[in-house]
């Protein structure tokens, strides 16, 4: 069976390796080609107890030519236990009582391939996942158009490493390696790569390559040997790519490496104060792991120390940053409004999750945009950019450096779980190829007669850093007088400089790109996104046939936003929030009438929702 | 190098008679006599009338928001261990608002010389009780007298694992000069604590100590290696006495005993160190106890200096180490280190 896309979902308890799996699964198959994109989905507790439904932790990928999503809905299940099917079949019911299997809530289609692990559907595993029945199966009404594939995985696991000499326990946790071995076999993934794959995997653990590399064999062999009633798969290799060399990457990571980039490139040491936050600190695990690149990371005491400490940093001539989640952007809002008050480079970094409060910190959401915008004390103007897929956070990351070290500003990049956690193909840069970054500086003549007020003629605070002999200088919090620099209450003063801040803020606007249109521009519709979603959009317009205007600059907005809006009949901004998004673009452009399609359900959107909705406007 | 040249443009605006003045004064002669260029000197402060400091000091200065001056210095030193850093807070701004950052600096150590200037009230909000006023202390917070304990400076930094610690009053200049010299000498975090009056909305609360008659009878100037002597004869000595208990008790013996100890403010243990540090404390922790009978002295001067290593030189030495042995060192030989492949 040729496939172009095909979505595969694994899942499983929280220890079953369920992520480490999809991750392997994910890489491999972009090696050999494919275009990929994954969505990890996975509890917030680190161990709910074993086999129950709370501790059910997934990960989807798609994989393919022409993906812009992780998918919809899966092709193929591996349920690693019965708590894992019930969850997959049954979606966001799953905790409801009598509730069966239903077309638009269950995670797979209605003809994918289900392959569960026999051995782990006992009467206890089913009293675990409150099953009322010893059949699970009908009890979930799974249609017969769905194909189960039984597997006695744990019992073959065991035999596999009968000999290994490994304890029951290390035994236990490789059945993830014999059903990636049946994947690997049903889509037909030589094991040779998948076996090099896994050696790379466990490079600096080489007692456990060779008991893993049995266990993927046997599972691999095991689907060809006794031809499993199923057909295997293939999927269409990626053919819309730009030829050169790639790799798959986690927006986290992309974000960290974007950083370091920007550092490199401007010559400056890369400073990051954080503190840690769900989904968000992995950005400070890849940096504090990344000292050979000269990058300092202080793990401070909390939030606030985190955006401080990289003020300090910034105000000492470092390139500064700090990475957050939202309740953490809410604890430094009033540093970044320092920040913007200093006139110092800044690169705030928001993962957004679901909120508001603790909300749900493992889940994506589009909700913080009018924090990042709007969220200080004062008139408190700083940039804000989105980055909407997992390998351009290295771009929008990049871009948030430059854009702070040119133009003397806090800025803030917004990306959320999806971003974080997902993988996406990344052409590999070269650091001589990216934009060069002109970091703002001072000029020699003001030696002896320099102030933190004096600013160059797009409204750029002129850069001096302890160290430069003639440019002492106090800078402050308080407002300051426009020409000597020191503390002024002089109410026409502090007009002036409230809109100076302001202007120096909105010529960025002249130095980003405008903003494109994607999709069938002739269309009387336009679909409006930000940030993370434009994969989504993309599939949606392509579906619907419509435009698509997807935004990474959302303060300012690109200078042709209202040129473009106003070319289109039907507008209508999709976003997993409430509208803020759209709300703030009803007050930047009038005249238009913004429709809305909000999804806060913490996950991604569904394509076939949004095409649903647009199509009944 | 000369006081004047830490000397800024900006009209000096503390309260006329407030101990701050003083203070300035002190660190603009002790700054000049400790040689470190203006350019080569930050001073970062917080919010309170304190932390207006910078403004009157030419050098690198940043006047932050309330409270994070001590994580705001930290980003500095720890990124450019080569300036010297000070930070000017308040018993407000660094033991309230800003605890947290102040317990953390002391605890990982950062090279920062910390001026703590306790006036025991909040000036610049216009006379509320702070966190180092006495239990019981009437303000416009505290109309009926608050119920709350006050912290004691020298407790919280010793419990938070402080190399260092010097007390000072506003009105003693040399010993002011003194404390704040050997806090940038010590390599690590230094707190001088600065019992400064507020002449507005505290007017008089350390005269106990300050006051000129009575000063070298109520307080001790300690000297690391010197007997520890004190009153205006210079006849009375400190002692341990071992009879009372299984805790040994400080008293006051003749300057002849033989028992008089001697200052060692670099012995690690912190033990008697807080011991002296909490001399006399009682009567500026409950207003109850201003008429008890207190025969121990105030401690002024350096109480603490030990040495350990700072975060900045270890964040440093770290990074550094870790650069020279690896052989990944530009971003595209990182590149280079990813799985990748040709599509």
């Amino acid at each position: 069976m040729q496939k172009q896309t095909v979505v595969v979902r694994f899942c499983g308890d929280s220890g079953d390796g369920m992520q480490l799996t999809g991750n392997m699964f994910s890489s491999l198959s972009a090696i050999l080609g494919n275009e990929i994109s994954t969505l990890p989905d996975f509890p917030a507790e680190i161990r709910a107890p074993q086999g129950t439904l709370g501790g059910v932790s997934g990960f989807q990928v798609c994989l393919g030519n022409g993906v812009y999503t992780p998918g919809d809905k899966a092709d193929v299940i591996v349920a690693m236990n019965a708590a894992a099917l019930k969850v997959c079949t049954l979606g966001s019911k799953f905790n409801v009582a009598g509730a069966r299997y239903d077309e638009t809530e269950s995670m797979y289609k209605k003809n994918a391939v289900v392959i569960v692990d026999t051995d782990s559907f006992t009467a206890k595993d089913l009293e675990k996942a409150l099953y009322k029945t010893d059949n699970p199966f009908t009890e979930l009404g799974i249609p017969e158009t769905v194909q189960i594939v039984p597997v006695a995985l744990t019992q073959m696991t065991k035999e596999s490493l009968k000999d290994s000499g490994l304890d029951n326990k290390a035994v236990l946790k490789s059945r993830n390696m014999f059903a990636l071995g049946v994947v690997c076999w049903l889509f037909a993934r030589p094991i040779d790569k998948a076996i090099h794959f896994l050696e790379g995997k466990f490079a600096k653990k080489p007692a456990l390559i060779a008991p893993n590399v049995k266990v993927l064999t046997d599972g691999y062999n095991y689907g060809n040997n006794t031809a499993l009633n199923i057909n295997t798969i293939t999927v269409e290799k990626a053919e819309d790519l730009a030829h050169g060399t790639y790799t798959s990457i986690a927006g986290n990571k992309a974000t960290a490496w974007g950083l370091i980039a920007a550092a490199h490139k401007c010559g400056k040491r890369l400073f990051l104060g954080s503190y840690p936050i769900t989904p968000a600190t992995d950005i400070m695990h890849e940096l504090a792991a990344r000292k050979d690149m000269g990058v300092m990371v202080v793990q401070a005491e909390d939030e606030i120390a985190g955006v401080c400490t990289a003020i300090g940093a910034s105000f000492a001539g470092d390139l500064a940053c700090t990475s957050t989640s939202g309740p953490g952007l809410s604890l430094k809002s009033e540093a970044v409004g320092l920040a913007v008050m200093a006139e110092l480079p800044l690169v705030v970094i928001d993962v957004q999750r679901g909120g508001p409060s603790t909300g749900l910190p493992t889940k994506t959401e589009q909700t913080d945009l009018m924090q990042a915008v709007y969220g200080r004390n004062g008139e408190c103007p700083a940039v804000v950019i989105a980055a909407s897929t997992s390998a351009n956070c290295f771009q929008y990351a990049y871009e948030a450096c430059k854009i702070a070290l040119e133009n003397m500003t806090p800025v803030i990049l917004m990306t959320d779980t999806y971003l974080a956690n997902g993988t996406g193909l990344w052409q590999l840069p070269k650091l001589a190829e990216l934009p060069e970054i002109k970091v703002q500086g001072v000029p020699q003549e003001l030696k002896g007669h320099y102030n933190a007020a004096l600013r160059d003629e797009r409204s750029v605070r002129y850069w001096a850093v302890p160290g430069m002999e003639g440019f002492e200088h106090r800078n402050i919090g308080l407002e300051r007088d426009s020409k000597t620099g020191a503390i002024s209450t002089n109410p026409e003063n502090h007009e002036r400089m409230v809109k100076a801040r302001q202007a120096k803020v909105d010529q960025v606007a002249d130095r980003i790109p405008l903003l494109t249109v994607q999709g069938n521009t002739k269309s009387d519709t336009l679909l409006i996104g930000w940030g993370s979603t434009e994969g989504h959009l993309h599939a949606a317009a392509n579906e619907l046939n419509c435009a698509l205007a997807h935004f990474n600059y959302i303060n300012p907005l690109p200078k042709n936003t209202a040129d473009i809006i106003k070319q289109y009949k039907k507008v209508v901004v999709c976003e997993l929030n409430n509208g803020q998004f759209a709300t703030l673009l009803r007050s930047k452009v009038t005249g238009v009438d913004f429709k809305q399609y909000n999804e806060i359900m913490g996950q991604p959107f569904a394509v076939e929702r949004i095409v649903e909705h647009v199509k009944s406007l | 190098m000369e006081a004047a040249q830490f000397k800024s443009d900006q009209y000096v605006r503390f309260c006329p008679g407030c101990g701050d003045h003083a203070i300035c004064a002190a660190l603009q002669k002790a700054m000049a006599e400790i040689g470190v260029e203006t350019y080569n000197t930050v001073v970062i402060s917080g919010i309170g009338c304190s932390s207006r400091m910078p403004h009157y000091l030419n050098t690198y200065g940043f006047n932050t928001i309330h409270g994070r001056g001590g994580a705001i210095a930290t980003g500095v030193k720890t990124s450019h261990p080569e300036l010297t850093v000070w930070q000017m807070s308040g018993d407000g701004d660094c033991l309230a608002i800003g605890g947290n950052h102040f317990i953390h600096e002391i605890r990982r150590n950062v090279d920062l010389n910390i001026c703590l200037f306790n006036n025991r009230i909040y000036g610049l909000t216009k006379g509320q009780y702070s966190p180092t006023s006495p239990k019981g202390f009437q303000s416009k917070s505290s109309p009926f007298g608050t119920v709350e304990r006050p912290f004691i400076p020298a407790e919280l930094v010793m419990g938070a694992r402080g190399t260092f610690f010097a007390r000072t009053l506003d009105v003693d200049m040399p010993n002011t000069v003194e404390c704040l010299k050997q806090a940038q000498q010590h390599k690590g975090a230094s707190v001088v604590e600065c019992l400064v009056n507020c002449v507005i909305f505290n007017n008089g609360t350390h005269n106990w100590i300050a006051d000129r008659e009575t000063r070298a009878e109520r307080t001790i100037l300690l000297k690391h290696g010197e007997k520890m002597l004190f009153g205006a004869n210079k006849d009375k000595g400190l002692a341990l006495d071992y009879s009372k208990g299984v805790i040994p008790q400080l008293i006051v013996v003749a300057a002849d005993d033989e028992r008089v100890l001697t200052h060692d403010a670099h012995t690690e243990d912190p033990t008697l160190h807080r011991m002296l540090a909490l001399m006399g404390q009682e009567r500026f922790t409950d207003v109850n106890n201003a008429d008890i009978e207190q025969t121990l002295p105030v401690a002024l001067g350096v109480i603490r200096d030990v040495e350990a290593e700072t975060y900045d030189q270890a964040v440093g030495q770290q990074i550094e180490k870790i650069r020279e042995n690896s052989k990944v060192k530009t971003f595209d030989q990182l590149l280079g280190t990813l799985e990748q492949w040709e599509m």
